[in-house]
């Protein structure tokens, strides 16, 4: 029973989700008593679906820009080359979670104007920390026996780092973007004050119309995304971190 | 004798070049917010500054670039940012014409650009010498007093954000106030709450799991949710119970805010003190229980001692993540620095945005620098007495 407990709750959870989205108006006796009697008591100023998906689509692409760059910084400052960065680029890091969101996403504004924009911004940038983070630990933490070792049957750096060291940092890395995803997740409904379609557009509405349904149908879809992403992301890195065991 | 380049150093004067020649010092404005007119450095400011300026600039870069000591790196590093802001000030009085109390001045990208490549060089000079913690907070108080001496001078005054705080000089320090209340408030409302739970979750073994678990769960509610869903309990509380009106429970404003910001800072506090409990070395607890310590004796003489530093960690995240997520506060009229920020963007004054931005930055900034020291001070005792 321990075993697919946790599996069917998350299944469940999912199809709720998807439920959700696709038919919100099968929902609302659940979030009826929540409102005034005349008010909605389901998101009304658009489709849910396209918001979430909208969501989705800007944390995508922040996390993956920032992973393509994370991962090639880190490599970077752990080649020969860029080692007088490593110390460095450990310190920006500390610096630049002290960074808040909001402050970003408020800084992007003037250099590239409201929308999704500044959203993408902040989200790549907050996005980057936890990846860089997590792929330097894991490039500078490699066993030095087996780096030895790939060295001693002949492999060039660029095949020691395609073939033996990312493959090994693999799990890790994933571990940072899975971190990242969920900031992003929860970030990117502060992009709505800057105007960016997401989700935060519904928690906003509820807060203007003092409408706690709305506010509870957006932070719930964030967080059944967050937790559903975060399982899944973190059942990858499982699997990555078993294979590279077994190698 | 070959000269060797610091590669840092080669980045640092491309920036420097680029920000110093290539992009714009300066904004000037006819009032808040319309578009501005943007100058290099040699229209911003009168010729014998720009001139000066550039020199310095110059001068610094090539220190960047060569194979220096550090402290040298430091010296011209502090001496930039120093030059820069009294620059800007100046710029500030040079652009506004007379008596004109609509123009605006602030900083353009290069002037940015500038900041950012000479903060880096100082940040590089300050890791290769690898202060002890006590210098580290000495340069905090030192970069600190330089601010303040640059604010309660005047040679601001000048600039569009100054303008912007002469405005609402007043508002401005109560919304501080809220914003450090919020935040450390509800931090210590975390650790009272919390450590008692890691200690709890580390003792009994089957609450651990379920306890992270939900506390996890909170993390992944958006931050504009949480505030917005404990509106209702709380006004549901002020409603009902009797007295709590009185204690400034309301709905909307900071009961709410205070609440979302403790339950955010629930789990890296519970979280580390688990961590930092199991991290405690089996021998030191069994040699303890040896010599006939009780339980109390020992988690108050032993384990909590030497888990402190990952239990300060934990509190280092909160704190910084509190001053950020503070200004999310302002959303449902709970005060802080958020204010100015969503005020600013309402209105598209930028200005106005940095008024509240700045200072939550600045912050997060010093009250990471502080606690890290804190850490390393703690972390150093702890190893010390395990080698003795």
């Amino acid at each position: 029973m321990k075993v697919w407990f946790p599996f069917a709750l998350r299944a469940l959870l999912l199809f709720l989700l998807i439920a959700f989205l696709l038919v919100p108006e099968s929902f609302e006796p659940l979030f009826r008593s929540l409102v005034q009697p005349n008010a909605p008591a389901i998101y009304n100023q658009g489709s849910l679906l396209s918001l979430t998906l909208l969501h989705l689509k800007t944390v995508f692409f922040a996390t993956l820009m920032a992973t393509i760059i994370a991962v090639l910084l880190a490599i970077l400052v752990t080649r020969p080359f860029g080692s007088e960065f490593l110390p460095l680029s450990r310190s920006l890091v500390n610096i630049g979670q002290t960074f808040p969101p909001v402050a970003v996403l408020a800084l992007a504004v003037p250099a590239v104007g409201f929308g999704e924009k500044p959203t993408l911004i902040a989200l790549f940038l907050y996005g980057l920390l936890p990846i860089f983070e997590n792929t330097l630990t894991a490039l500078t933490n490699l066993p030095q026996s087996v780096i030895e070792a790939a060295r001693g049957a002949g492999m060039t750096g660029f095949q020691r780092l395609m073939q033996i060291e990312l493959p090994l940092s693999l799990a890790v890395i994933v571990g940072g973007i899975r971190l990242s995803v969920v900031i992003s997740l929860s970030t990117a409904t502060i992009g709505s004050t800057v105007a960016a379609k997401t989700l935060g557009e519904v928690i906003i509405a509820g807060l203007q119309s003092n409408n706690l349904a709305f506010i509870l149908q957006g932070g719930l879809i964030v967080g059944a995304l967050a937790v559903l992403i975060y399982d899944g992301l973190s059942a990858a890195e499982s699997l990555l971190a078993r294979r590279a065991g077994a190698r | 004798m070959r000269i060797r380049f610091d590669k840092l150093g080669v980045v640092i004067a491309l920036l420097a070049a680029y920000g110093g020649l290539g992009a714009y010092f300066a904004v000037s404005k006819p009032n808040r917010i319309v578009q501005g007119q943007a100058k290099p450095i040699l229209d911003a400011l009168p010729s014998w500054a720009a001139w000066a300026l550039l020199a310095l600039l110059f001068v610094a870069a090539v220190a960047a670039l060569l194979r220096t000591s550090a402290w040298i790196k430091l010296v011209a590093a502090a001496a930039t940012l120093l030059a820069l802001a009294l620059a800007m000030g100046l710029t500030g009085h040079f652009l506004t014409p007379a008596g004109n109390t609509y123009a605006r001045v602030s900083p353009a990208s290069g002037f940015w650009v500038l900041l950012f490549a000479f903060a880096l060089l100082a940040a590089d000079a300050i890791t290769r010498l690898k202060p002890p913690p006590w210098m580290r907070v000495l340069f905090l108080i030192l970069a600190a007093a330089g601010v303040g001496g640059l604010l309660v001078s005047g040679s601001w005054d000048g600039l569009s954000i100054m303008k912007e705080y002469a405005g609402r000089a007043d508002v401005f320090w109560v919304e501080a106030g809220k914003h450090v209340a919020l935040a450390l408030g509800s931090l210590v409302a975390a650790v009272a709450i919390g450590l008692p739970l890691g200690i709890l979750c580390h003792r009994v073994e089957p609450l651990r799991a379920s306890v992270l678990n939900t506390l996890n769960l909170i993390q992944t509610i958006p931050s504009i949710a949480l505030f917005g869903i404990l509106i209702a309990p709380l006004g549901w509380i002020a409603a009902t119970v009797p007295g709590a009106a009185a204690l400034g429970i309301r709905g909307i404003g900071a009961a709410p805010a205070f609440v979302a910001l403790f339950l955010y800072s629930l789990l890296p506090v519970v979280a580390n003190t688990v961590i930092g409990l199991s991290g405690v070395p089996k021998d030191a607890v069994d040699a303890a229980r040896g010599i006939g310590m009780t339980n109390r004796q020992r988690l108050f003489k032993i384990e909590f001692p030497l888990a402190l530093p990952v239990i300060l960690t934990g509190i280092r995240i909160v704190l910084v993540q509190n001053i950020g997520l503070a200004t999310i506060a302002a959303l449902i009229g709970g005060g802080g620095f958020g204010v100015f920020v969503f005020q600013g963007i309402g209105q598209t004054a930028m200005d106005l945005v940095l008024l509240g931005a700045v200072p939550t930055v600045a912050l997060s900034f010093a009250a990471a620098v502080i606690l890290d020291a804190l850490i390393e001070l703690n972390s150093r005792a702890v190893n010390g007495a395990r080698s003795a």
